[in-house]
């Protein structure tokens, strides 16, 4: 096996507040390989968008990372001081944020951050970058690009500006893209396209990706594994074929439940009681017990790591020797 | 474009007039112009004889009319105490105080707006405090305390610059200016810290609170994560975020640098407009105080119409409201 382009090993994010410091991420450890997308899902709170927040070094102060590694082709990145970082992103791991129409400023045309970034990165002059940020655009779907370049944020509408914000994240031509929830903010409509866009411009460059998401359809369709996530820990990860048909870990399972089918009428839709604890008040043992449906002593306790469950790793103790009945 | 700048105009009409209205209306309530103009002795006939030289026996709107008219073409008849042409006064001490005002303006741009991004971007630097502690004392202290401290301390204790004054002026066609002389520039100091003191720290605290609010938004985080240099994210990217409402605070504090220079220049004896207007007010100079109050109105609407100017000149997104009314 190849060594992966992506490794993330035991990371954990504290956030030091007055009553005491909070652990938003814990012992959080995977890989993605060369041209893998691996989608991460999981409620909101569940760490999903801190997971790549710590990956392209931009987690929201006072965060910080408190222990364990990440790396990128080899090449421990979590500790480089902040100039070091600074040429990586961009250039070695590009961002797709949630919201376009906050993520482009304001001021400036698309066609000016465009040419920023990549004159930034890449050794190119002025024209150059103008004609080369003109084939950005044209590959990322803006009709009449070579007039749109001169456009200000705010004359595209939000799937366009997605297709933009996209096209910047691609510019200097990344090995890894951390898009954080990409389709949230669109029309459902729109969804569909930017997701295509997105997967055949990663297909064609090459690029893996992180995809954030917790649109379980986006991931089914597009991811190659998926992580599942839940206050702030991984509790299963596996091929995405796998975890959404046979979901092994009960939290999955509960997720992946409450899809409604199609085609078919439902009286009720399937739910998760309770909600994710907060990050101050998680449970002993296992976060998931006080809603698992499978609970049992051990979970109540004893906190499960990843474990072999079917074709998957999950994170409980139904997996493991002596549990009462398999799931 | 022009339609905009006409229909400011016409907006700007109303509000001229009620100041005229208000500044005609001293003439008439604010001491009797006849009883001053004839001194001690005078018998009835000498009395309605200049009443009626100086048509206050005509009817109050055709007065106003006629005040008005003669306003518009810079006539305000003659000062009480100077006798000579109240135009010809202003104009004479217009550019020591336009010089002094641009100078304080200047000095509080140019050290309050690098101040201000400095102390956003690093809110807790020790010299960050301290800027904030010196911020005080410049929006706390009055104005003729400072310039009296100034005084004391340069003047009087190291005797490196002149207590009061303008120093030597040369005459550049008409006018004239302190800007040219080693001991103009040298006078100009202490009255332009004096006065642009207080602006300088209201700046400062403007563009501090505006880059802290701007540094947090999704379009700064996404340049972070495109990897451009520091400088291009906060001097490119925020600080032109911030310059809307600078531009709007910075507009009418120069109005207000010119209306109120008048404690400034008095502490330092500067022979501006803002001195002639306190010492008519001493007199009981009617024409010289209208035309004064007419005079900084007119400062305040132009000010306010190039301030709306540049709002277009920064923000593309009025650009597209203004000319095809669309938003």
């Amino acid at each position: 096996m190849t060594a992966p382009l992506l490794e993330v090993r035991n990371l954990r994010v504290e956030f030091p507040t007055r009553r005491g410091t909070l652990v938003a991420l814990n012992d959080v450890s995977f890989s993605i390989a060369q041209g893998e997308v691996l989608g991460v899902v999981g409620e909101s709170g569940a760490g999903k968008s801190m997971t790549g927040a710590a990956i392209i070094g931009l987690l929201e102060p006072p965060g910080r990372i408190a222990g364990g590694e990440i790396l990128l082709n080899g090449r421990r990145i979590d500790n480089l001081p902040y100039s070091e970082l600074r040429k990586l992103r961009g250039r070695e791991i590009g961002a797709i944020f949630q919201d376009p129409l906050t993520t482009l400023n304001p001021l400036y045309t698309v066609g000016a951050q465009l040419i920023e970034t990549m004159v930034t990165h890449l050794p190119l002059n002025p024209a150059q970058a103008r004609a080369k940020a003109i084939e950005w655009l044209e590959l990322v779907g803006i009709p009449a690009a070579s007039q749109r370049i001169d456009s200000y944020p705010h004359e595209f509408s939000g799937g366009m500006r997605q297709r933009v914000v996209i096209a910047l994240a691609l510019c200097a031509e990344p090995k890894l893209i951390v898009a954080d929830e990409p389709t949230t903010a669109l029309d459902v409509s729109i969804q569909a396209q930017v997701i295509a866009l997105l997967k055949s411009l990663a297909r064609e460059k090459g690029t893996s990706m992180m995809l954030v998401t917790h649109d379980m359809g986006v991931i089914a369709e597009t991811a190659d594994r998926v992580a599942v996530m839940y206050a702030g820990r991984i509790v299963e990860i596996g091929a995405v074929r796998n975890v959404v048909r046979h979901a092994s870990h009960p939290y999955s399972a509960g997720l992946m439940g409450s899809i409604p089918p199609v085609g078919r009428r439902l009286d009720r839709m399937q739910q998760i009681d309770g909600s994710m604890p907060r990050l101050s008040a998680i449970p002993p043992g296992c976060a998931y017990n006080p809603r698992c449906p499978k609970v049992f002593d051990r979970c109540r306790v004893e906190r499960p790591e990843l474990m072999p469950a079917g074709d998957s790793l999950a994170a409980c103790w139904l997996y493991a020797e002596g549990a009462p009945r398999h799931a | 474009m022009f339609a905009f700048i006409i229909s400011r105009i016409l907006q700007a009409l109303p509000v001229m007039l009620t100041v005229a209205l208000l500044s005609f209306a001293m003439f008439a309530y604010v001491g009797d112009p006849v009883a001053i103009m004839l001194g001690q002795d005078y018998t009835v006939a000498q009395r309605d004889a200049l009443v009626a030289d100086l048509g206050l026996d005509q009817p109050f709107f055709v007065q106003f009319a006629k005040f008005v008219v003669n306003a518009a073409q810079g006539e305000f008849g003659l000062s009480y105490r100077l006798s000579r042409p109240v135009a010809q006064l202003i104009v004479e001490r217009a550019p020591a105080t336009l010089e002094l005002a641009l100078c304080a303006a200047f000095l509080a741009l140019a050290i309050g707006v690098p101040m201000g991004v400095y102390t956003g971007l690093y809110r807790n630097s020790w010299l960050s405090r301290f800027f904030l502690t010196f911020s005080l004392i410049g929006v706390s202290l009055p104005t003729f305390l400072i310039g009296i401290l100034l005084i004391l301390t340069f003047s009087v204790w190291l005797g490196w610059l002149p207590s009061f004054g303008r120093g030597d002026t040369v005459n550049v066609g008409g006018w004239s200016t302190g800007l040219l002389t080693w001991s103009g520039l040298k006078a100009l100091i202490l009255p332009s810290i004096t006065l642009g003191l207080f602006q300088l720290t209201l700046i400062m605290r403007l563009v501090r609170a505006e880059m802290m609010e701007v540094l947090r938004t999704d379009y700064i985080k996404f340049a972070r994560a495109r990897g451009l240099t520091n400088r291009a994210v906060h001097f490119g990217h925020a600080l032109k975020n911030t310059l809307v409402p600078v531009i709007t605070i910075t507009g009418l504090q120069l109005g207000a640098i010119i209306a109120f220079a008048i404690v400034t220049e008095t502490v330092f004896q500067w022979p501006g407009m803002g001195l002639l207007f306190i010492q008519s007010v001493g007199a009981a100079d009617i024409p010289v105080m209208s035309a004064y109050l007419l005079l900084i109105a007119l400062m305040f609407v132009t000010i306010n119409l190039i301030v709306d100017l540049l709002y277009y000149a920064v923000d593309p997104r009025l650009r597209i409201g203004r000319g095809k009314g669309a938003h």
